[in-house]
C-alpha cells in the first residue's frame, strides 16, 4: 500500500515498520517480517507472564486517556464463569487523529496478533474489531485479514496445535464520535443507541454483554506484539519513565510536511515540529499547538518546548491525548477556532445529560455571537463560566473534552476575543456596579 | 421485503458473530449494509430488520435517529462529504466547502433534483494530517485543491 506521506528519518519504526512494504496488508508479507512471533512466544508463557511483560513495558493506552495497559489487563477477572472478550476500538475520530486508520489500512495482522495476545492473558475466546462506519474501506481490509489468519491457523479452534481458540469479528459504526467513549461503544456493538453507561463497573468487569471485556484502542493492541517480541524492558527503554516505547504522532495544520510519523515517547515536541515536520508553513511564526486531538487544551508557543510524554504535557497543562497534533501559525484565528471546536462537540453530544446538552449548545451559541461580531463583554466571562462549571459534572467526559479547550483559548486568547467586541457598534458599556 | 443473494449471505453470517440470544448486535452493520442496497433507511427495511431480529420497529428506528450516517432519506448516488473540522479548517476544508455548495447548488444534506450528487459538512473523518480532506461516497481525496474539487466534482457524471 502507498504511503500518505514521506516517512521521516527521525522515527524510530517499531509498529509502523511495515507500512509502505509490498502487499503489506497480506499475511505472507507479514510473516516474512517477525509476524506471529510473539504469539509463538506467548503460546509458551503463562497469563500472568504475558501480563508481566506488558506491565514492564510501561506502554500506555493510545486512545485517549493514557490509562497503563498492564495493570487494565489485569484487572480482567480471570476465574470469572462468564465468557470473556476483547474489543477493539478503532472508531478513531477524535479531531486531529488518523493513525489507527494506517494500523489497519497497512499492517491488519499486528492487530490480531495483538489481540490474541490479549485473549491469551485474559482467556477470551472471541472479540471484535469496532471500525468508524467512514472507514468502509478498512472493514474490507481487515475482514481479508481475518480470513487469511483463519485459514492459516491463526485464528478459530486449536492455534498453534494448542487448546487455545480465538474467533474475531469486525463490527462497523454508523457515524457518532461518542461511540469512542468505551462504555457508549459497547452499547453500540449491543445494536443500541451510543449512550454511555455508568461507571464503575468498567468494561474489563462487566462490558460487551456485560461479560469481562478487554477494550483497548488499535495501537494499544498493535503495540504488544512488539513488546513480547523485543521483550517489555527494552520496550520501556525507548521512551521515558512511565511512558514507554513509542507511539504514531498525527501531524496536521501548518507545518510543510504533516503526516502520521513514530516517534518515542518523550521526543521533543519542538523539534518534532520543526526537523520532522519541516517547520511552521510559509516561512510563518509559530502560534499555538493543540497537542492530542481537539479535546486536549491548546499550548502557546512559548508552552511547547517540552518532550511529548504523557506527564510532561500534563504537567503543561494538557494532554498527549489520541496524539493528534495540530499546529496553528501566526495567523490563526482563535475565536474561529473555539467555535468550530465547540460546534463539533455541541454536534456529537449525545444528549443524555443536561450540563453537555445544553452547556454544549449554549456554549455554541454564544461563540458564534462573538465570531459574527455581536458579541458583548459579558459573552466572554459567561463563556469561560459555563465551560468551568461543565467540568466534573458531566456523565461521561465528553463534557470535559468540550470544555478544556473552551476554557485555554479563552484564557490563552482573551485579547482576540475582546477585539471581536470592540469591533460590534452595539456592544453595551461595561456595567457599573452601584451596590 | 427482499434483498439480493449477497446481502442475505451477509445478514446470514452476521447474525452469527455474536453470542447466543444477543443477535440485536447485528442491528447495526445490517442497517449499514442495507442501506447501500436499499437506498435509505425506509419503513419497510426497518420493519423486515425488526422482525428478523425480534424487535419492533419503533427500536430500531429509535436506534436509526442516533447514528448520522443512517439516512432515512436517500442521500444523491454520489453523496460528496466535505470535512471542515479544526485540521481541515486550517488548511481550507471550510472554503472547500463553500465553493462545493455554489458550484453543485447544494447545502448541508441537500440532494441534487435528479438524485444524482448530495452534500454534507462532515466532522473530522481521519484525514487531518493529509488535510483537506473530501470523501465521495466511501472514497477519500486527501489534500484536495480548489482546482481538485472542481474536477472530482465535474466527474460526478450517471
Ligand atoms: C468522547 C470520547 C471519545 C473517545 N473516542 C475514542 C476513539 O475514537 N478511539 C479510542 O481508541 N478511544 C476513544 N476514547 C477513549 C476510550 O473511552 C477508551 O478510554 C479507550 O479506547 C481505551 O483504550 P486504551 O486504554 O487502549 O487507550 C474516547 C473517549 C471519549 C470520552
Ligand atoms: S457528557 Fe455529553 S456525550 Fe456524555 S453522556 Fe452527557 S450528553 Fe452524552
Ligand atoms: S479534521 Fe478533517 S479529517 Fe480530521
Amino acid at each position: 500500500m502507498k504511503l500518505f506521506n514521506e516517512p521521516s528519518p527521525l522515527e524510530t519504526k517499531i509498529i509502523s515498520f511495515r507500512f509502505g512494504l509490498e502487499n503489506s496488508a497480506s499475511i505472507d508479507t507479514y510473516l516474512a517480517n517477525d509476524g506471529y512471533q510473539a504469539l509463538r512466544k506467548a503460546l509458551a508463557m503463562t497469563p500472568d507472564d504475558i501480563i508481566n511483560e506488558v506491565k514492564a513495558s510501561n506502554l500506555r493506552g493510545r486512545g485517549g486517556a493514557g490509562f497503563p495497559t498492564g495493570m487494565k489487563w489485569s484487572f480482567v477477572p480471570r476465574a470469572s464463569e462468564k465468557p470473556k472478550y476483547i474489543v477493539v476500538n478503532a472508531d478513531e475520530s477524535e479531531p486531529g487523529t488518523c493513525k489507527d486508520r494506517l494500523l489497519i489500512q497497512h499492517d491488519p495482522h499486528q492487530l490480531i496478533e495483538g489481540c490474541l495476545l490479549g485473549a491469551l492473558a485474559v482467556g477470551a475466546k472471541k472479540g471484535w474489531v469496532y471500525i468508524r462506519g467512514e472507514y468502509n474501506y478498512l472493514i474490507h481490509i481487515m475482514d481479508k485479514a481475518i480470513a487469511e489468519a483463519y485459514k492459516h491457523g491463526y485464528l478459530g479452534k486449536n492455534i498453534g496445535g494448542t487448546d487455545f481458540s480465538f474467533d474475531l469479528y469486525t463490527h462497523t459504526g454508523a457515524g457518532a464520535y461518542e461511540c469512542g467513549e468505551e462504555s457508549a461503544l459497547l452499547e453500540s456493538l449491543e445494536g443500541k443507541r451510543g449512550v454511555p453507561r455508568i461507571r464503575p463497573p468498567f468494561p474489563a468487569v462487566s462490558g460487551a454483554f456485560q461479560s469481562p471485556t478487554l477494550l483497548n484502542n488499535v495501537e494499544t493492541f498493535s503495540s504488544v506484539p512488539a513488546i513480547l517480541r523485543m521483550g517489555g524492558q527494552a520496550y520501556a527503554d525507548l521512551g521515558v519513565p512511565k511512558s514507554g516505547g513509542t507511539r504514531l504522532v498525527c501531524m496536521s495544520g501548518h507545518v510543510n510536511k504533516p503526516g502520521v510519523y513514530e516517534v518515542p515517547l518523550g521526543f521533543p515536541m519542538m523539534k518534532f515540529i520543526n526537523e520532522v515536520g519541516g517547520g511552521v508553513w510559509k516561512g510563518r511564526a509559530l502560534k499555538a499547538v493543540i497537542p492530542g486531538g481537539s479535546s486536549s487544551p491548546l499550548l502557546k508557543s512559548e508552552e511547547c518546548d517540552i518532550p511529548m510524554d504523557y506527564d510532561s504535557i500534563a504537567k503543561a497543562g494538557s494532554m498527549l491525548g489520541s496524539g493528534g497534533l495540530m499546529v496553528m501559525d501566526e495567523t490563526t484565528d482563535m475565536v474561529k477556532v473555539a467555535l468550530r471546536i465547540m460546534r463539533f462537540y455541541q454536534h456529537e453530544s449525545c444528549g443524555w445529560c443536561i450540563p453537555c446538552r445544553e452547556g454544549t449548545t449554549w456554549l455554541k451559541k454564544m461563540l458564534q455571537r462573538v465570531s459574527d461580531g455581536h458579541g458583548q463583554t459579558r459573552d466572554i466571562d459567561l463563556i469561560g463560566d459555563l465551560a468551568q462549571n461543565m467540568m466534573g459534572r458531566t456523565f461521561c467526559p465528553l463534557g470535559d473534552a468540550a470544555a478544556m479547550p473552551t476554557i485555554a483559548i479563552v484564557k490563552k486568547y482573551r485579547n482576540e476575543f475582546e477585539e471581536y467586541v470592540a469591533r460590534n457598534p452595539f456592544a453595551a458599556p461595561e456595567l457599573v456596579s452601584i451596590a | 421485503m427482499t434483498f439480493s443473494p449477497e446481502l442475505e449471505a451477509k445478514f446470514a453470517d452476521l447474525i452469527t458473530h455474536y453470542p447466543e440470544g444477543r443477535q440485536r448486535a447485528a442491528l447495526i452493520p445490517m442497517l449499514m449494509f442495507g442501506q447501500e442496497e436499499v437506498g435509505s433507511i425506509t419503513n419497510e427495511f426497518m420493519a423486515e430488520v425488526a422482525r428478523r431480529l425480534g424487535l419492533t420497529p419503533m427500536q430500531v428506528d429509535e436506534v436509526v435517529g442516533y447514528y448520522s450516517m443512517l439516512h432515512k432519506k436517500p442521500m444523491g448516488k454520489y453523496h460528496v462529504q466535505v470535512c471542515t473540522n479544526v485540521a481541515c479548517m486550517l488548511r481550507g476544508g471550510a472554503e472547500l466547502y463553500d465553493q462545493a455548495c455554489h458550484k453543485l447548488g447544494l447545502g448541508h444534506k441537500e440532494v441534487s433534483a435528479d438524485g444524482l450528487v448530495s452534500l454534507e459538512e462532515v466532522e473530522c473523518m481521519g484525514a487531518c494530517s493529509w488535510a483537506p480532506a473530501v470523501q465521495v461516497n466511501f472514497d477519500f481525496h486527501h489534500e484536495v485543491t480548489a482546482d481538485q474539487l472542481d474536477t472530482i466534482l465535474e466527474g460526478l457524471k450517471k
